[in-house]
């Protein structure tokens, strides 16, 4: 509904004090002719009408708006031609007053948090919201964390990338990074909870403090701001970057077919239309060529990408079936993480190397990372299965953060006690 | 570009050639014998396995969905196809029971796309009584004056009005019978979203329904729209009359400057 008075309000910018919103239900085909003549260009510029909903058989409603001075006139017309008809909405801008008074109080309900403690965890934020929060939680713990600007997406936002850290210089650290894929909503969402957890848990913490006394962590929560903003304005399920592909209408590129690793092959697209669009060369996209310049000039030791959904946690590689080097030692520590992350709800994973357990994939990031010698190369999947699949209830998210943190801490506390 | 697009030569650093395979690795290879369980092939078979079983056993308060493959086995039957079997447990996401269920499935080949032809036994999912919510439930939009119209089921927060859920449900249910019909070796179908589900006057006892859903096949990342009309009464279940593929949407594609 939201929509429609945006878009109403912006074509027509005036009152629709009394309109009236129509719907006629062809009961047979002389009833669909007449429906269909009445739609037809001039007669229905002359009555003014507003297609809300069009013409497709009998039996399907035709719902048409009215503006006030012509409502007479259409009923009549309606009535003359034996077109049966209902007032679905009797005053439009009364509904639309109602809407907006919702809005407002849904608004006025839930302000702005001024301390991360009183960031609702349990609901999906936009991204100015997100970002505010990285500020607050850089600013409540400037011992601890610190933001980094990594770069800027194609359409000028900033890439932000929180680190952890006590101290040192260039120390062992842990990559992670959600949102890649701007529509798994949950993975964003659970970067933000890590963020808090990192904090809540230092000190008293033992594992959590004894890897971030010898190690940092890099946290980026929103890896594709472009493509978030976008799921948020226009399009929930977008996934990819938001470039547009010069000669071609389509947008974007899958910024997990854009890496250095086997780029173009198999398991990628290049059709600029596809979802698995690899782009015309390795890195095209900024939002993968600031994470492999930081990368390249710090000192990591893991790199997590976290995607959603299908619940499995996965090492390389996606664009070759020969096994990596580190094959059963990533194997036993996946078993592992899995199983501790089992432990607090039961959610089941599957693990495995990418190309066996899901498809094969190239140009993927995990698959350039251990390539770039770093072992602990470690892709997830969260939930669900499929059943609400990206659009997962806010309610889930706690529960997916919280059991997806056990198997991140297994991961990390093998990282620092395995030194390479 | 067209260089990237060579198979011959992966772009590594040099210093990894002796890490990355050298070979083209097209993968067209199918497993056959012994599937591992834990496997994309079983587990894009169960899938279908799973759509089968909504056709057949879905009500709006029965959904079912994959909880494990136990075991899977495949084989290449002449020039015609391909046969599964598996052995899997299914859960059914209201009353929350599990069940095993043993499942046979063929995969067509052929120049004409054909659908897999499903063979399970999973009785035991019937005896889960449904029967009074869903008498109540069709009661209810059989006798009312204004028909029901919902979208975006669930909205993007994931957020599903109690008393649209059985809509929601109808809408994954109808959908089953496209995922299925659509369902290859090289697609893993789920829906991502009813768009839109309008009811429709009728003049039969059946209650009908116009329906916008969005499905998500898992190995193209692709999300496919289709329209469905279909019927539902407790007796007769899910009827699928009329489907169709709407165009891919690429005008929601373009870029901001252009509309």
């Amino acid at each position: 509904m939201l929509e429609l008075r945006q878009k109403l309000v912006k074509e027509c910018g005036f009152s629709f004090c009394r309109h009236q919103v129509l719907r006629l239900v062809p009961k047979n085909d002389t009833h669909l002719s007449l429906i269909k003549e009445l739609l037809v260009n001039n007669i229905c510029l002359f009555f003014q009408l507003d297609i809300w909903r069009g013409v497709t058989d009998v039996g399907s409603p035709v719902d048409i708006r009215v503006p006030v001075h012509k409502i007479k006139l259409v009923k009549r017309y309606l009535e003359t031609k034996n077109i049966k008809f209902s007032t679905m909405i009797k005053d439009l801008q009364v509904l639309l007053d109602k809407e907006q008074k919702v809005m407002e109080s849904a608004a006025a309900r839930v302000p702005d948090p001024k301390h991360t403690d009183n960031f609702d965890f349990s609901r999906y934020h936009t991204l100015s919201e997100i970002y505010s929060f990285q500020d607050m939680l850089v600013a409540e713990n400037p011992n601890l964390v610190s933001k980094i600007v990594i770069g800027r997406s194609y359409e000028g936002r900033t890439l932000n990338v929180l680190k952890f850290s006590t101290g040192g210089t260039n120390r062992p650290a842990i990559w992670i990074d959600t949102g890649i894929h701007s529509r798994e909503w949950v993975t964003q969402a659970s970067g933000t909870w890590f963020a808090k957890k990192i904090v809540t848990g230092f000190r008293g913490d033992r594992a959590l403090t004894a890897i971030l006394n010898q190690m940092d962590i890099f946290l980026e929560i929103v890896t594709n701001p472009d493509g978030y903003a976008y799921t948020h304005t226009t399009n929930r399920l977008w996934r990819k970057t938001r470039k547009p592909n010069p000669g071609s209408r389509c947008v974007g590129v899958d910024p997990n077919r854009n890496w250095n690793a086997r780029f173009g092959g198999p398991g990628s697209s290049s059709d600029p239309c596809s979802q698995t669009y690899s782009g015309t060369r390795p890195e095209s996209e900024s939002e993968v060529k600031s994470i492999v310049d930081f990368v390249n000039s710090h000192n990591i030791k893991a790199f997590i990408s976290i995607h959603s959904y299908s619940q499995l946690l996965m090492y390389p590689y996606g664009y070759t079936s020969t096994p990596i080097k580190d094959q059963t030692e990533l194997d036993n520590l996946a078993r592992q993480a899995i199983t501790d992350l089992a432990s607090l709800y039961g959610t089941r994973y599957r693990f495995g190397s990418i190309i066996k357990t899901i498809y094969q994939a190239s140009g993927g990031s995990i698959d350039w990372a251990y390539n770039k010698g770093i072992k602990y190369s470690y892709t997830f999947e969260l939930r669900d299965t499929g059943r609400y699949g990206f659009i997962l209830p806010a309610n889930q998210i706690i529960p997916t953060a919280e059991e997806t943190w056990l198997a991140l801490m297994t991961i990390m506390d093998y990282t620092l006690k395995n030194p390479y | 570009h067209s260089s990237y697009r060579q198979d011959t030569t992966p772009l590594f650093d040099t210093s990894q050639l002796s890490i990355a395979s050298p070979c083209t690795e097209t993968f067209n290879v199918m497993a056959t014998g012994e599937l591992n369980p834990n496997h994309y092939p079983a587990r894009r078979a169960a899938q279908v396995v799973q759509h089968y079983l909504n056709t057949r056993y879905g009500s709006p308060f029965r959904l079912i969905g994959v909880q494990k493959v136990h075991s899977a086995n495949a084989e290449d039957v002449a020039d015609s196809g391909r046969k599964y079997q598996l052995e899997l447990s299914v859960k059914e996401t209201i009353s929350n029971t599990t069940e095993n269920c043993s499942a046979e499935l063929f995969f067509p080949r052929g120049v004409e796309q054909h659908s897999p032809k499903v063979q399970a036994s999973c009785e035991a999912l019937l005896k889960i009584d449904t029967k009074a919510q869903e008498e109540a439930l069709y009661q209810e939009y059989k006798r009312n004056q204004s028909l029901v119209s919902a979208q975006n089921l669930p909205d993007s927060h994931g957020r599903i009005a109690p008393d649209m859920e059985p809509f929601w449900q109808l809408g994954i249910l109808a959908s089953s019978f496209i995922m299925l019909n659509e369902s290859n070796e090289n697609t893993l179908y789920n829906v991502a979203q009813v768009a839109n589900i309008t009811q429709l006057a009728t003049e039969d006892d059946q209650l009908k329904f116009d329906c916008h859903t969005l499905l998500h096949d898992m190995v193209s990342q692709e999300i496919i729209h289709w329209k469905l009309l279909f019927t539902w009464s407790p007796p007769e279940g899910v009827k699928v009359l009329q489907m169709e593929k709407l165009p891919h949407r690429h005008e929601q594609e373009e870029p901001p400057n252009t509309n």
